[in-house]
């Protein structure tokens, strides 16, 4: 095998094993960061000896088993460094023979737990939003720095960093490398399902000419959303949040056109959406059904579900959108769930009834600066012939968004309202 | 990411519709959970023998039916599974932790599928287009 032929086939392979050999070396060692380490440390074993000795039979086993012996051999040394320190007394000593007969044992328990475990800690709510998402793509997702940095569009330089202080924090808080007890688990998995749900709408905002590695963090985020489903089968929002995603991932190639300009749902070629994926989506969808109770990322599923059933955009049944964001915004309320929901009324009921909520939702301060309130009231007042307003509600939009294309389009509009006018 | 055809080339036992035995299966059965569980199995099938199956052969405007069975069995497919992967070299290290699918000597066969970007380069009139029309859309 030439040179550069091994190197990538153990580059992938490590893609593979990296997040299992971290998961178990958390467990030997209570320590993600240094278990990371030493899984690292392996990695460079199998690079310096594979060249020479050739690929082990079962290189995956190979990888595990040296990682292990890797952390056996740390926990030994520690203890002779506390011995000579302490002079343990003999009963202690005994202890710790016996924690070692414990690690060994734990070690051939389900490797899959320790998997959880690592994406429980990866996502503590002891990190901030963007430390757990970075942690998540690093030690779950293998991940280089230098990758997650392309990624979410910062240098590497602070994505190392962010890694670095998260693990001290977690070593700091002492927060234990273990299963959330029951009565936190609600808040925990909430924590993990955000974390996905932020990766994959990160990959999600990427525009035409993005690295490649953007829009691959919609596939990652699928990918831990179905690896978690795995590992929780019986949690409902986990199934829920999977469905979503692949119903969302089913339209990713009709959802901007050949320039890049975002295309509106409605206008959408359905005929180009990802069938395997909605089905995928589907099934899950029926997954969290099934399990109840129904959580808000369930919801927000069997809104999307609506729209991928659906043949073509005027067959949209509009009435059990309405109704599903009724259920949203009682569950989870916020202005932009109401703002959503004023669209499927103006679709299902008519423009005035959404332009109504609109108008009652325009006095809510904490939507003042969000550009989706006025973008949404220029459509409505432009769809009931109210173009000066419909004019003004687009110019402040688009003095509200950040995005250029979007920006372009509520300028073109307005323009649009004022040419209709007559007005220049 | 990338999607990835793998295909199980069929066998002569394949062709002659007799079953994989029950302990294929159960190691079948384990590999395709750890697909599952690393996220990247999206579809999986197994077919039939070609001898019920049937082929349409194109010639100009023509078209003719032929039966199956077919005699080519190293070349038909007897089963496949679409997986998400990173690199074709994941998908390789996947193929090779498979529990051979058949006795003796076998091949699984590794595609790469197109994706929606890889026509973006062409202009709208282009392949994008081809394909829409080819679907029936407008």
């Amino acid at each position: 095998m030439m040179a550069t032929d091994l190197q990538r086939s153990i580059d992938a392979l490590w893609r593979i094993e990296s997040p299992r050999v971290t998961a178990v070396l958390s467990r030997m060692l209570r320590d993600v960061g240094l278990a990371e380490d030493l899984a690292q440390d392996t990695l460079l074993t199998a690079l310096e000896r594979w060249p020479e000795e050739g690929v082990p039979d079962n290189p995956g086993a190979w990888l595990m088993t040296t990682a292990k012996r890797r952390g056996i051999d740390h926990l030994r040394r520690q203890k002779l460094l506390e011995r000579k320190h302490a002079q343990l007394g003999h009963e202690l000593a005994s202890e710790q023979e016996q924690h070692w007969a414990d690690t060994e044992s734990a070690m051939d328990d389900g490797i899959g737990d320790d998997l959880l475990r690592l994406m429980f800690v990866a996502c503590h709510p002891a990190l901030s939003a963007e430390a757990r998402v970075a942690l998540t793509l690093r030690l779950l997702g293998g991940l280089s720095t230098a990758e997650i940095a392309r990624a979410c569009l910062q240098p590497e330089s602070t994505i190392a960093q962010r890694i670095v202080r998260a693990k001290r924090t977690l070593a700091r808080k002492q927060i234990a490398f273990e299963l959330p007890c029951a009565a936190e688990l609600r808040e925990r998995l909430a924590s993990i399902l955000e974390v996905i749900y932020l990766i994959f709408n990160e990959g999600y905002t990427a525009t035409a000419g993005d690295d490649w590695m953007r829009p691959g963090l919609c596939e990652e985020a699928l990918r831990l959303g179905r690896v978690l489903a795995g590992l929780m089968p019986g949690e409902a929002e986990v199934h829920g949040l999977v469905a979503l995603m692949e119903i969302h991932a089913s339209r990713s190639s009709t959802r901007v056109d050949g320039e890049g300009r975002p295309v509106l749902l409605s206008q959408q070629n359905r005929a180009q959406w990802d069938r395997l994926l909605i089905r995928r989506g589907l099934d899950a969808l029926e997954r969290a059904q099934n399990l109840g109770p129904i959580g808000a990322y369930t919801l927000q599923a069997m809104i999307a579900a609506c729209h991928a059933r659906a043949p073509t955009a005027q067959a949209t049944d509009w009435k059990r959108i309405v109704q599903l964001y009724d259920a949203l915004a009682q569950l989870t309320p916020s202005p932009v769930v109401e703002l959503n929901r004023a669209v499927a009324v103006s679709m299902a009921f008519g423009v005035q009834a959404g332009l109504d909520l609109v108008d009652a939702l325009a006095a809510d301060a904490t939507l003042k600066n969000y550009h989706l309130l006025p973008s949404v009231r220029g459509d409505f007042l432009s769809k009931l012939g109210r173009l000066d307003e419909a004019r003004d509600a687009f110019l402040q939009a688009a003095a509200l968004t950040g995005n250029a294309r979007e920006y372009a389009l509520l300028q073109q509009r307005a323009t649009d309202c004022s040419r209709a006018t007559g007005r220049s | 990411m990338m999607r990835m055809m793998v295909m199980v080339r069929a066998s002569r036992d394949s062709e002659a519709g007799i079953l994989p035995t029950g302990q294929l299966l159960a190691e079948m059965g384990r590999f395709n959970e750890e697909l599952v569980k690393a996220g990247i199995l999206l579809a999986g099938e197994g077919l039939q023998s070609s001898a019920k199956g049937a082929r349409v052969r194109f010639s100009g405007s023509k078209r003719t039916v032929i039966a199956g069975p077919f005699a080519e069995t190293g070349e038909l497919i007897a089963g496949f599974w679409l997986w998400q992967v990173r690199s074709l070299d994941e998908a390789i290290e996947w193929v090779r932790r498979c529990p051979n699918p058949f006795d003796g000597e076998s091949e699984i066969e590794i595609r790469q599928v197109f994706e929606a970007e890889d026509f973006a380069e062409a202009p709208a009139s282009g392949l994008r287009g081809q394909v829409s029309r080819l679907r029936g859309e407008p």
